[in-house]
């Protein structure tokens, strides 16, 4: 357990000395959110689909969390580079206490972002539902923290390098993020593209948001539930599969 | 302490460690030396647990380094051909992390932590971050580090490298400080001979993948009728100077710099 926290707490440490980072990694959300948010708001109104921001902010919020979990994840390809990996990997401690470890301290800068994504939104005009649903909210801020962080410990577990970035970026994090229906309602889209926000994690999380902070469930609050933590199991053994096989 | 008897590790067609056998006794100062690219740290991974050999027997304390990794791991300790320090964590945080890692009892982690850090002589420097130490600085914390759960083996590849003669001097005097009061094995590599000389009780000199001569400096150098045991490596190992294939790591660096991290 202690060596769970203290590489939980690494992480942490990091990511709150790294002033650049919390502020650098935030400018792509509010760019969406301002950007789309007021750009289409009028148009989205006149169509009939009720306030923009209140259906764009869950997503955005998804959106933050994602893109920091999956990078949070794929730091040990840079704990790799600088040689601290090497440090956790010949220590007496099993490589699933280690990649617990890093995951939930990934995970919870993940959901810091989130959070101040989150008063962003408010400042851009936000408004939750019901009070008493913030802690369901935050509940699925956090699952979608876990899983995306172990999805990131998965893909930095079997890269070498960083030559696979932009593939990660533009195949992996941007279609995740396009077909979860963050951005847009997904019940009368096409066919191809409604299987595609089915088979997205990030869907039942943008959906579990929505539901809890503005508007109502599409999946239903226990399918979302449900979808979020088996595949956050999954992904956690795979990830802890893949960093055992780690060799240096 | 270190038992290895027909070792062999493969990367595909090339053979990086070839039928390699020795033994360190207890509280020995044992150098392994070879050229670039001879296969001393693909031994030292070995050893150490984070590389599975092809072939052959290991045994480091008495424990298979394969099948018993965790006994393995806890008997020794490592600095690391490259630096392994979190540079975003203060001094005293890494090394209470690595505390933390190997079981070390809160109590314990901090009066080990202020001795070894007196030791090195960074006792003043444990609040700063490790991203503002000299690289001889972090060699030295590096060694702090691996004593903190007092191992039996301490394993050091060329912990000298690239540092100024001060700092060498400085290093070798606390390893061998180490190994007269604690006892401990000490395995290192290095390409500096006349450090080798100095330190070693013992030295084996490794050429691709074999190991072609092992005794004390003394009788290498009689053995070969050379004055200093950096002639005798030369007119063991010969004069063509060899390249290592560039490693995924080495090319990371190169992007880490682009990225200025």
């Amino acid at each position: 357990m202690d060596v769970i926290c203290i590489l939980a707490l690494r992480q942490l440490k990091r990511y709150l000395r790294a002033r650049a980072r919390i502020i650098g990694s935030l400018g792509q959300p509010i760019l969406f959110l301002v950007a789309l948010g007021f750009g289409f708001g009028r148009t989205y109104e006149k169509a009939g689909g009720g306030n923009y921001i209140q259906f764009l902010a869950p997503g955005i919020i998804a959106m933050g969390i994602l893109f920091t979990a999956v990078f949070s994840g794929i730091e040990i390809i840079w704990d790799r580079q600088f040689g601290f990996l090497k440090e956790t990997l010949v220590a007496p401690v099993s490589r699933l206490q280690i990649v617990l470890g890093r995951t939930l301290g990934g995970a919870a800068v993940a959901l810091i972002q989130g959070l101040i994504v989150f008063l962003v939104c408010i400042v851009a005009g936000f408004r939750i539902h019901y009070i008493a649903f913030l802690p369901v909210a935050l509940i699925f801020m956090f699952l979608i923290s876990i899983l995306f962080t172990a999805m990131g410990t998965v893909v930095g577990s079997i890269l070498e390098d960083l030559h696979a970035f932009p593939l990660i970026m533009n195949f992996l994090v941007m279609p995740l993020f396009f077909f979860s229906g963050a951005l847009f309602p997904v019940q009368d889209v096409p066919k191809a593209l409604k299987i595609a926000v089915d088979i997205n994690p990030l869907s039942y999380g943008v959906d579990g948001l929505r539901g809890a902070m503005s508007q109502g469930f599409l999946f239903g609050l226990g399918t979302d539930f449900i979808v979020l933590s088996i595949l956050t199991a999954i992904l956690l053994t795979v990830g802890s599969y893949f960093f055992s096989r780690i060799q240096l | 302490m270190i038992e290895v008897r027909d070792l062999v590790k493969n990367f595909g067609e090339f053979c990086a460690v070839n039928h390699v056998s020795f033994e360190v006794s207890a509280g020995r100062i044992f150098g392994f030396l070879g050229p670039n690219g001879a296969g001393k740290t693909t031994t030292i991974k070995m050893l150490t647990t984070i590389l599975k050999p092809t072939s052959g027997i290991i045994r480091v304390d008495g424990h298979d380094p394969v099948h018993e990794k965790h006994q393995v791991r806890s008997s020794f300790g490592i600095v690391f051909q490259d630096p392994s320090l979190d540079s975003e964590l203060t001094a005293w945080e890494n090394l209470e992390l690595h505390g933390v890692l190997y079981g070390v009892s809160s109590n314990e982690r901090k009066q080990r932590i202020e001795k070894l850090l007196k030791f090195v002589e960074l006792w003043d420097r444990r609040k700063d971050f490790v991203k503002n130490f000299s690289g001889g600085m972090k060699r030295r914390l590096e060694i702090a580090r691996a004593l903190i759960h007092v191992p039996k083996v301490l394993f050091l590849d060329e912990p000298t490298l690239g540092l100024d003669p001060q700092t060498r001097n400085h290093i070798w005097n606390y390893i061998r400080l180490l190994n007269k009061e604690q006892n401990i094995t000490v395995f290192f590599t290095t390409h500096y001979m006349e450090e080798a000389e100095r330190v070693a009780d013992e030295i084996a000199v490794i050429d691709r993948g074999k190991i072609i001569a092992q005794d004390t400096p003394v009788t290498l150098k009689e053995k070969t009728h050379t004055r200093s045991l950096e002639d005798a490596f030369i007119a063991l190992t010969g004069y063509a100077i060899r390249d290592e294939e560039v490693s995924s790591v080495d090319r990371m660096r190169t992007i880490g710099k682009v990225w200025g991290r």
